[in-house]
């Protein structure tokens, strides 16, 4: 199984991979059989043998990503059902009445709208940073948007319309030095550029595990940074953990604190195989990334020297996200056509993220998003591009 | 309360030790640690006696338990306390 080999045996061709990647490494797919059928017990509960092997899958995936994302504690790694979960958790965890919170223009609904109810209750007030052009902020411009009662800078760190990667580093070495809480939706980050969350000054990065780490949905969760004092954050949820159970106080350590009730083992072990396969790369997400960017290069130029009236609104260098449309053609209509005329899988509309499509001005018609993953290939571009023509031409 | 247990359980093994953590997450840590040094243990669940928790504890040859409680310390994995005989 290589990059740029299409795994998929059908004539489908898939570029949603921002929404869930497609198809799974088979590894992913027989961890899931092989948790469902030979060890699936309940982690952390029981005593037996069968728990014991789901707990230590659960672990072996903790330690995978404490690893991947460049934290020591592998107990700072919490699951959950995916990365709007673990903002949820982490904003409304962490967010007292009167604290001001920073973000950007570029952010999905999994920020905005648990933004928009915190202030909406009157809890916090909300700055939103400019950013240039196409939504790239920078450490200055977060910088003068502080005031003495910012708690939180909360940033997608690639965008899902776009592909537009935020300078992390830079907003985290200067939130680290103010003292204030670097939030980061990763979900089209984690797997796809290198996240190291000591090197970036992340405190809380929120990862999703169906995208580019390949696993099942219903996997996702944060990575808290070793140095982060996870007491301030409150728990939204309360449960059965396995442990102190002779106490009805939540335990107060990581990662029970935060994850009531039985986890989604089945979704974890494929997730674990997930990142063993990005792991497995000449240069792992490296190698993952530079695919894309190459696919995303090729497909942007040839598509605009050969498809008439198309315009991408991504750059390049978005690491396999484009957003574009094509001059009289809804999104949806391109999106309908590409899926029942030609098998190929786009996703139309504003993707979650309407705040991002008013700032590259393409709201509310949306675009066309193409993502690709590692299995997608320059032939099945060009076939797209070919699509592209034909759907133009009004070629029946 | 330990020797009770094994008494207990009719083993007869008076050279074990017994690691009890806060929650069975630690657990499957420590064990990652000592199955990677090689180091003789098995999870069991927890026996009643010593806790309350649902989950599982490790047990171990008390000769290592010097060795044991260095790793778990150097590896920063928390643990409630070690018994042994």
């Amino acid at each position: 199984m290589n990059i740029g080999s299409k795994l998929s045996k059908t004539n489908l061709v898939y570029f949603d991979n921002s929404a869930t990647s497609f198809p799974k490494p088979p590894a992913v797919v027989d961890a899931v059989v092989e948790y469902m059928t030979q060890a699936g017990g309940n982690p952390g509960r029981s005593g037996h043998r069968l728990a014991e092997e789901a707990g230590e899958i659960v672990f072996l995936a903790r330690k995978a990503l404490a690893s991947f994302f460049g934290i020591k504690n592998p107990m700072n790694v919490v699951f959950g059902p995916n990365a709007t979960d673990a903002v949820n958790t982490a904003l409304k965890g962490i967010l007292n009445k009167g604290d001001h919170v920073i973000t950007t223009h570029l952010e999905h609904n999994c920020v905005m709208r648990p933004l928009n109810r915190l202030s909406g209750d009157g809890i916090i007030d909300i700055s939103v940073a400019d950013g240039d052009e196409i939504g790239i902020v920078s450490a200055n411009e977060i910088g003068s948007l502080l005031k003495p009662s910012t708690k939180v800078v909360v940033i997608n760190h690639v965008s899902n319309v776009t592909g537009v990667i935020q300078p992390v580093r830079e907003i985290g070495k200067m939130c680290r030095s103010k003292g204030v809480i670097l939030i980061v939706d990763g979900a089209q980050s984690g797997g796809i550029v290198p996240v190291n969350i000591a090197d970036d000054f992340i405190d809380i990065f929120a990862f999703t595990g169906h995208k580019a780490l390949y696993g099942p949905t219903g996997t996702g969760g944060m990575i808290i940074s070793d140095d982060f004092d996870h007491k301030i954050l409150r728990t939204l949820k309360e449960g059965g953990t396995g442990s102190i159970s002779d106490k009805i106080e939540q335990p107060d350590f990581l990662p029970d604190k935060l994850e009531s009730g039985t986890m989604n083992v089945a979704g974890i072990a494929g997730l674990l195989k997930g990142i063993e396969f990005i792991n497995s790369l000449p240069e792992g997400v490296n190698s993952a990334l530079s695919h894309k960017l190459t696919l995303q290069k090729y497909f942007i130029e040839k598509a605009s020297k050969k498809v008439e009236g198309f315009k991408s609104y991504s750059q390049t260098g978005s690491p396999g996200i484009t957003s574009f449309r094509m001059e009289g053609f809804t999104a949806s209509d391109i999106t309908q056509q590409l899926s029942d005329r030609f098998n190929i899988m786009s996703r139309q509309g504003l993707h979650c993220a309407p705040s991002a499509h008013q700032k590259i001005g393409t709201y509310p018609e949306g675009t066309v998003r193409f993502s690709f993953s590692v299995f997608s290939t320059i032939a099945e571009i060009d076939y797209a591009i070919e699509a592209l023509k034909k759907i133009r031409n009004r070629n029946a | 309360m330990l020797s009770k247990h094994l008494k207990k359980l009719g083993t007869g093994m008076l050279n074990k030790g017994i690691i009890l953590f806060h929650s069975s997450n630690y657990a499957m840590w420590a064990d990652n640690v000592l199955k990677k040094k090689n180091i003789d243990h098995r999870l069991i669940p927890v026996p009643r006696e010593l806790s309350s928790d649902c989950g599982y504890c490790i047990e171990f040859e008390n000769n290592s338990a010097a060795e044991v409680t260095k790793l778990l310390k150097n590896e920063n994995i928390e643990f409630d306390r070690i018994e042994t005989i």
